[in-house]
């Protein structure tokens, strides 16, 4: 069903894109045909094998002359005979429009041409690449590890690694960072100032290098890789059927669970073509929606704890209604946070009996939530102690925002209008009657302007879903396609898909490699290429505004560091 | 009015308590056990034998948590310090942001290499005697992540527990009663096993030898890396 929509609407959609280029793989090829090596068809998109000296040169054809602007994520992998570094590209008009970059390097001297200059977002992605895989990347800025320690041996994703030996960092070895710090040494007037990893401000386990300039920020270097816990390792580790299903949950913990499954239900599903019955979607899509719901309100309950300072009214306000979406997911689902309730082709069960009451349930939270909005705009938007913290501070422009990959409520409310349930859709989302939210600030209000009506046209979609679950045929409730016991797409069959999460474009590529578990799995997380950002939005702000901003992008560290 | 006579305001508001402690005491009793004291213990007249014992009272009853996040069973350990669960009515719902302020840390969710030693960092800053809740399947050892090349197999290789909470995560109510249980640890004047295996000896030997390698075990001092935390022995 969802595979069908999707080339109806590529068919529908090339005669608008004003290039002949498109999803063209002749076309495109034909660009850069001098540093083409190879074509190398992912299922997702036309791939093109170029040589490692050509990296600049290509990406930014693509991105000037067939309008590729959108560098969603850097994949590395190694394999018998070669490095392979691989970039996935789209558009953000359109990112049905993709093509895959492949840059292979030999095992003995892993050396390619850093993508940096062309996009900004590539600076972290090929420093995770770097870090993980062992890919060197020439002329990039500050190639240094980002996820494990500095003392690491060996780069744990590669092929000769030895995953069961475990590595530590002794005490000594984390000194105070302030320690070294020569106050006097060249610039007197500057100082180190170091957040987290263990601050309230920092949602989490973020460690956020500043130097200071007065009270202005003039320098801000996120140091991430606090909760790097070897989700892709996990992943790969796990066998498509159902091992790998639980992990997701934990990525974006916000609870953003059941966006999460469908992030690599869909990658799977692509890959080993699996149908999903329309009941399935249906389910999936008023899940996904809940989620997102739970996740607005603890992204705006623990933002206003960062602007007002303490466990005041809003906060706790954000708690309750989180409680009342918990409680209704926790009747789909069973379990309040780590749902698993996604299966490859369906869900694991239908809405609990007595249907009608569950159904009551959610109109009845639908029907309070409005109203609760109100309260919610009288005690924020309106405030104007708050609009005088967030208006005008850590202003993101749209061109740069594209420039660091950055996704969701927080490029939609740089005027991006850009949302993946739309322009590439899935599940049930074509079907339904909603809007895109987008707002043109780019500041700290708009993103939170963007959460909180997002919220409402989440409320509109699980409207819309309760309706179609109630008059649903009770014959034609197919929750669940027929799925082989062990799936083992054939070797060499790659894809990368994404969908829409609670903080933007989530994506999932999968190589397989002809056995039950995948060959590379890797995770395109939203916060990651979001925080990166974080240094244009705060240099030059005050450092209260820097914790504003760090609190509106809404990152949660189990999705950055995976 | 001298402070060694009870005054009437309170001899009288305190009436049927007095009552009781007269019929207690018996008849013959001198009146000098009368003072401030006697009004606000009742009748037992040697408070100091039991001062310990008080002041386990007061600690497990007034608890100040660290407000720790690391991953998802911090967003559980909101929950339970929000609306609805408030660990607040239990005597334990102040999350102070300071470990400085702090008696008991709840430590909620995986703990990686990288963030190890700052996690006991910031145990070292808690004043004595401190607390530690093991929060969720992670922090107990290492959980679904336990074969990752990258996660600590459990907060007590680290920082001595007290209480571990099963679950991933585990609900609110689990976390409420993982403090519960806590307090009457505390109030019982139990503390947690003393030694805490040092993690970082036990797991360095299997390295390939290298510069780094050889550089940072030169490094170790074994005499910091056994950590004993006793409250007699504490400063």
């Amino acid at each position: 069903m969802s595979t069908q929509k999707e080339e109806e609407t590529e068919g529908a959609d090339a005669p608008v894109a004003a290039t002949e280029a498109g999803a063209d793989g002749d076309a495109l090829e034909a660009l850069v045909s001098e540093h083409v090596l190879e074509r190398e068809d992912h299922l997702n998109a036309p791939g093109f094998v170029i040589r490692a000296d050509a990296v600049q040169d290509v990406l930014s054809t693509f991105k000037e002359e067939a309008g590729f602007d959108h560098l969603s994520c850097v994949t590395a992998e190694e394999h018998e005979d070669r490095f392979e570094s691989i970039y996935h590209l789209r558009k953000y008009d359109d990112p049905t429009q993709e093509v895959s970059v492949i840059v292979p390097t030999s095992r003995e001297e892993p050396v390619s041409e850093t993508a940096e200059p062309v996009f900004r977002t590539a600076d972290w992605h090929e420093r995770e690449a770097h870090d993980l895989v062992g890919v060197e990347y020439d002329d990039h800025p500050n190639l240094e590890r980002i996820l494990l320690p500095d003392t690491w041996q060996g780069h744990p994703l590669g092929l000769d690694y030895n995953q069961d030996k475990p590595q530590i960092v002794t005490f000594e070895e984390n000194k105070n960072p302030l320690e070294d710090h020569e106050r006097a040494a060249g610039d007197s007037d500057t100082m180190f100032l170091n957040i987290g990893p263990h601050h309230p401000a920092t949602h989490g386990v973020l460690h956020v290098e500043t130097v200071l300039d007065g009270e202005q920020v003039a320098d801000v270097n996120p140091d991430i890789g606090y909760l790097h816990r070897c989700e892709e390792q996990m992943a790969q580790n796990g066998t498509y059927r159902h091992q790998i299903m639980p992990y997701p949950d934990r990525w974006d913990y916000g609870p953003g669970g059941i966006i999460n499954e469908w992030a690599y239900a869909r990658a799977a599903e692509d890959l080993a073509d699996i149908e999903v019955p329309e009941y399935a979607q249906v389910l999936r899509t008023m899940g996904s929606e809940l989620c997102r719901i739970a996740c607005h309100m603890l992204a705006l309950g623990t933002f206003c704890l960062d602007i007002y300072g303490d466990f005041t009214a809003i906060f706790m306000y954000a708690m309750r209604d989180r409680e009342v979406v918990q409680k209704l997911l926790e009747d789909l689902t069973g379990q309040r946070m780590m749902f698993n309730y996604l299966r490859l082709g369906g869900v694991v069960w239908d809405v609990p009996e007595p249907r009608e009451e569950f159904f009551e349930n959610v109109r009845d939270f639908l029907d309070e939530l409005p109203e609760r909005l109100d309260e919610y705009h009288d005690l924020i938007t309106g405030n104007e102690i708050f609009q005088a913290r967030t208006i005008d501070t850590g202003v993101l422009d749209a061109e740069t925002a594209k420039n660091y990959g950055v996704t969701g409520p927080v490029a939609r409310g740089s005027g991006v209008d850009y949302d993946v349930r739309r322009d590439d859709p899935y599940g049930y989302y074509e079907e339904l009657d909603w809007d895109v939210v987008t707002e043109d600030g780019g500041d700290n209000y708009s993103r939170l302007l963007v959460r909180m009506r997002e919220v409402e046209q989440s409320a509109r979609i699980i409207e819309q879903c309760i309706d179609l679950l109630e008059d649903w045929p009770e014959d034609e409730r197919n929750i669940q396609a027929n799925v082989p016991r062990t799936l083992k797409p054939e070797a060499g069959k790659e894809t990368y898909k994404t969908v829409e999460g609670a903080k933007g474009e989530l994506g999932i590529y999968i190589r397989a490699d002809g056995t039950e578990k995948p060959g590379r799995f890797k995770i395109r997380s939203p916060c990651f290429s979001n925080l990166s950002a974080l240094k244009e939005m705060s240099t030059g702000e005050y450092i209260p505004d820097l914790v504003a901003t760090l609190g509106s992008l809404d990152v949660i560290l189990g999705e950055v560091d995976r | 009015m001298s402070s060694d006579q009870p005054r009437d305001s309170i001899t009288g508001s305190s009436d049927p308590l007095t009552s009781t402690r007269d019929a207690r005491m018996g008849e013959g009793v001198d009146s000098r056990f009368n003072s401030r004291l006697r009004e606000a213990f009742g009748s037992t007249p040697f408070i100091l034998t039991k001062f310990d014992k008080f002041m386990n009272w007061v600690r497990g009853s007034s608890m100040f948590m660290l407000q720790f996040g690391i991953a998802c069973c911090s967003i559980e350990m909101m929950h339970t310090y929000s609306v609805k669960h408030d660990l607040d009515r239990f005597h334990a719902g102040v999350p102070r942001a300071s470990p400085r302020q702090a008696d008991v840390m709840i430590v909620p969710g995986t703990i990686v290499s990288k963030f190890a030693p700052r996690m006991k960092r910031v145990y070292d800053q808690m004043p004595e005697p401190k607390f530690v809740v093991n929060m969720g399947n992670c922090s107990t050892s290492g959980g679904p992540f336990q074969e990752g090349y990258n996660v600590v197999k459990g907060a007590e290789e680290v920082i001595p527990v007290d209480i571990h909470i099963p679950g991933c995560p585990p609900r609110p109510e689990a976390l409420v009663y993982g403090v519960a249980k806590l307090q009457e640890r505390i109030a019982n004047g139990e503390t947690s096993p003393v030694t805490v295996k040092p993690y970082e000896l036990e797991e360095f030997g299997d390295l390939d030898r290298d510069e780094i390698v050889d550089k940072l075990a030169d490094d170790i001092d074994e005499e910091t890396l056994v950590m004993r935390y006793n409250w007699a022995d504490s400063p």
